[in-house]
């Protein structure tokens, strides 16, 4: 089979270069530029051990494959402003590599000064996310679609897609890296999209201290150890039915729960996407990796410790209609955790925070 | 081509008819080419041939017999045998080692598991992967839960993928059952239940399983591709033979060794075999 293709491209070259011979005088620019040929090389992501034990193989959209060109592309677009109304903001304006991606403020501020009204979402491990429901609220359908969105959002970098696409398309660079990456230089939004996504895949995060702990390579210390307990025990912590567990090593479930912020549900979430009212003020499970760098927490970005989110789930939690029945001691107004319980927790749940993946060097902004 | 071996054939055939005047030999067998038993010797065919063909297995809700669906969740409202008023946020379950017995004495053994969630469709259908071949069954049977030898920690991708593990403390290997929502307490107060069934801790480091073994007579004819439908009636989880009142036992239930092997008792009378269909 693979020899079949080598020689129909040898034909095809040769029958190129014999048709350029006879063909120079007339029209040099044309036969140049082998169109059809080109493919660009593939770069298969690359599975952490404990990923590779533990979960299905990462999902990749089969009509975006992961390719060293694309990968490459995608990363200059995510940290160039060139996407941005004016110029000044670029994805990893709010998704900062220091912080796991997101950034450290409540609600992030657009390209006209004006706040959203959601936390910037951590990013990292998206491939695992298998039923594509991305944003807090679900509403984007595969990555792709996702990564269309911020440019055109007003309170984010208040861009019309023609108005990205001209200056990509008038930049010295960035017809060429297309036509690397995809093999033509007419750029469009789609293509865009699919380049930024292929950079987010590649943002995988599974090298934490728990992460060496499970696999023999690394100590845990006491403290840590009595935290996962607690973590694990249903009438104590009892985290684990959303948020992962030893052999779910996301640390999120990736669904959608109300945990009892509120009485009131002033953003209805979940609820807005599908229309069903028992869907109102639901969001989706965060992963509990990388806790360290990505405050303040919640899709409101309220809590600005860790401390502050325990101390939710331990005698914070709020009925409403919608609350997810596994948070269950909301009548007691959470699972009662101890002081000493609660600092045990904490430092089990920092044990998840990688720091090899915020000082990767393939991460960081090259531009 | 073709066009040869046609006039090849019509000339054999008028050949061989005038050399066979005494009557052929009567063969008996499967003549039909496409059959797995198909005897290229049989002139007469019998009614003996067989056939590979795909079963699925369609995994239903009721509640005494009214049919549940993702439409039911949060909204509809069930009194259970204590009367206790209920509804239900979330249903998960866990069907392994189906297998299909012969009127021959044979047993077909599928190696699926199947983790169904009452909201999504495609978890409610599975085709299994092996085909079966036609005639007389006797018996369908199943596992509700994983077996003892199946209940491995970490073993399956999709479950861990699924946040379906059951604690190590708690003898580890995955949930059966994830059974939510609520239910107005005696006060008349809405409070949460969380119905959760896997192994059994009967104390620190010793665990018992759990699991429950299905093994259901039922005549039926394979004769085309078959779905066939396992029911699951969710009042009997709470009424047989225990009456259980979530005012009693409602949360905290994964750790309580009597409330586990109570939901295995009362388990027994909650699947049945419905339709099947080809």
């Amino acid at each position: 089979m693979m020899s079949w293709r080598k020689y129909t491209i040898k034909f095809a070259l040769t029958f190129c270069v014999l048709g350029g011979l006879f063909a120079c005088s007339s029209n040099d620019s044309e036969i140049l530029e082998p169109e059809e040929v080109y493919t660009p090389t593939p770069k298969p992501l690359d599975v952490p051990p404990i990923l590779e034990r533990l979960l299905p193989p990462p999902s990749v959209p089969v009509d975006n494959p992961q390719t060293v060109e694309g990968i490459a592309l995608g990363k200059k677009l995510f940290f160039d402003p060139i996407l941005s109304g004016d110029g000044t903001q670029s994805c990893a304006s709010c998704h900062k590599p220091d912080n796991g991606f997101t950034d450290n403020n409540r609600f992030s501020t657009g390209i006209d000064g004006i706040e959203g009204t959601r936390n910037s979402m951590p990013i990292f491990n998206l491939a695992w996310n298998r039923d594509n429901k991305f944003f807090w609220d679900g509403r984007a359908t595969s990555l792709e679609i996702q990564a269309l969105e911020p440019v055109t959002n007003p309170v984010e970098m208040h861009n019309s897609w023609e108005n990205a696409i001209s200056s990509l398309q008038n930049h010295p660079q960035y017809p060429t890296l297309y036509q690397e990456a995809f093999g033509t230089k007419t750029i469009t939004k789609e293509l865009t999209a699919k380049a930024i996504a292929q950079f987010e895949r590649t943002l995988i995060s599974a090298n934490s201290p728990f992460d060496k702990y499970l696999l023999g390579e690394g100590t845990l210390t006491e403290q840590e150890l009595r935290g996962f307990q607690i973590f694990m025990d249903e009438s104590r912590g009892d985290c684990f039915h959303c948020h992962g567990n030893d052999n779910s090593p996301l640390w999120t479930d990736n669904k959608f729960h109300n945990n009892g912020l509120d009485a009131i549900i002033t953003d209805k979430g979940l609820g807005n996407v599908t229309g069903d009212p028992n869907h109102d003020g639901l969001f989706k499970s965060p992963s509990l990796r990388n806790l360290a760098y990505t405050a303040p927490y919640m899709h409101d970005g309220r809590f600005e410790t860790l401390d502050e989110v325990i101390n939710h789930y331990s005698e914070g939690l709020v009925y409403s209609r919608t609350i997810d029945p596994l948070m269950k001691a909301v009548s007691r107004g959470g699972v009662q955790l101890s002081p000493s319980e609660k600092a045990d927790l904490k430092a089990f749940l920092l044990s998840l925070s990688d720091p090899s993946f915020i000082a990767n060097p393939d991460f960081q902004n090259i531009n | 081509m073709k066009q040869i071996t046609i006039l090849f054939i019509f000339i054999f055939t008028i050949v061989g008819c005038s050399n066979n005047d005494e009557p052929e030999t009567e063969i008996v067998g499967c003549t039909d080419p496409t059959a797995l038993n198909y005897n290229p010797a049989a002139n007469t065919d019998d009614g003996s041939c067989t056939y590979e063909k795909n079963i699925t297995i369609s995994f239903t809700q009721n509640w005494d017999g009214n049919e549940i669906s993702a439409a039911d969740l949060n909204t509809t409202e069930f009194v259970n045998e204590a009367g206790n008023l209920l509804t239900i946020a979330r249903l998960r379950y866990l069907i392994s080692r189906i297998a299909l017995k012969k009127d021959d004495g044979s047993t077909i053994n599928f190696e699926e598991y199947n983790l169904v969630d009452l909201s999504n469709n495609d978890s409610r259908t599975l085709t299994l992967s092996t085909p079966v071949t036609t005639g007389e069954y006797t018996g369908i049977s199943f596992i509700y839960g994983f077996s003892e030898e199946d209940n491995i920690s970490g073993e399956y991708r999709d479950l861990n993928d699924a946040d379906w593990n059951w604690p190590t403390m708690l003898g580890g290997g995955y949930h059966f059952l994830q059974l939510d929502g609520t239910f107005n307490d005696s006060n008349g107060n809405i409070q949460p239940y969380n119905f959760h069934n896997g192994t059994a801790r009967v104390s620190d480091g010793i665990f018992e399983q759990n699991f429950i073994a299905f093994d259901f007579d039922v005549d039926f004819t394979i004769s085309d591709n078959a779905t066939i439908e396992i029911n699951m009636n969710i009042s009997e989880w709470f009424k047989n033979p225990l009456t259980w009142d979530l005012n009693d036992r409602s949360t905290d239930l994964m750790m309580n060794y009597d409330a586990q092997k109570d939901m295995q008792r009362n388990g027994k009378s909650v699947f049945s075999i419905g339709e099947i269909l080809q």
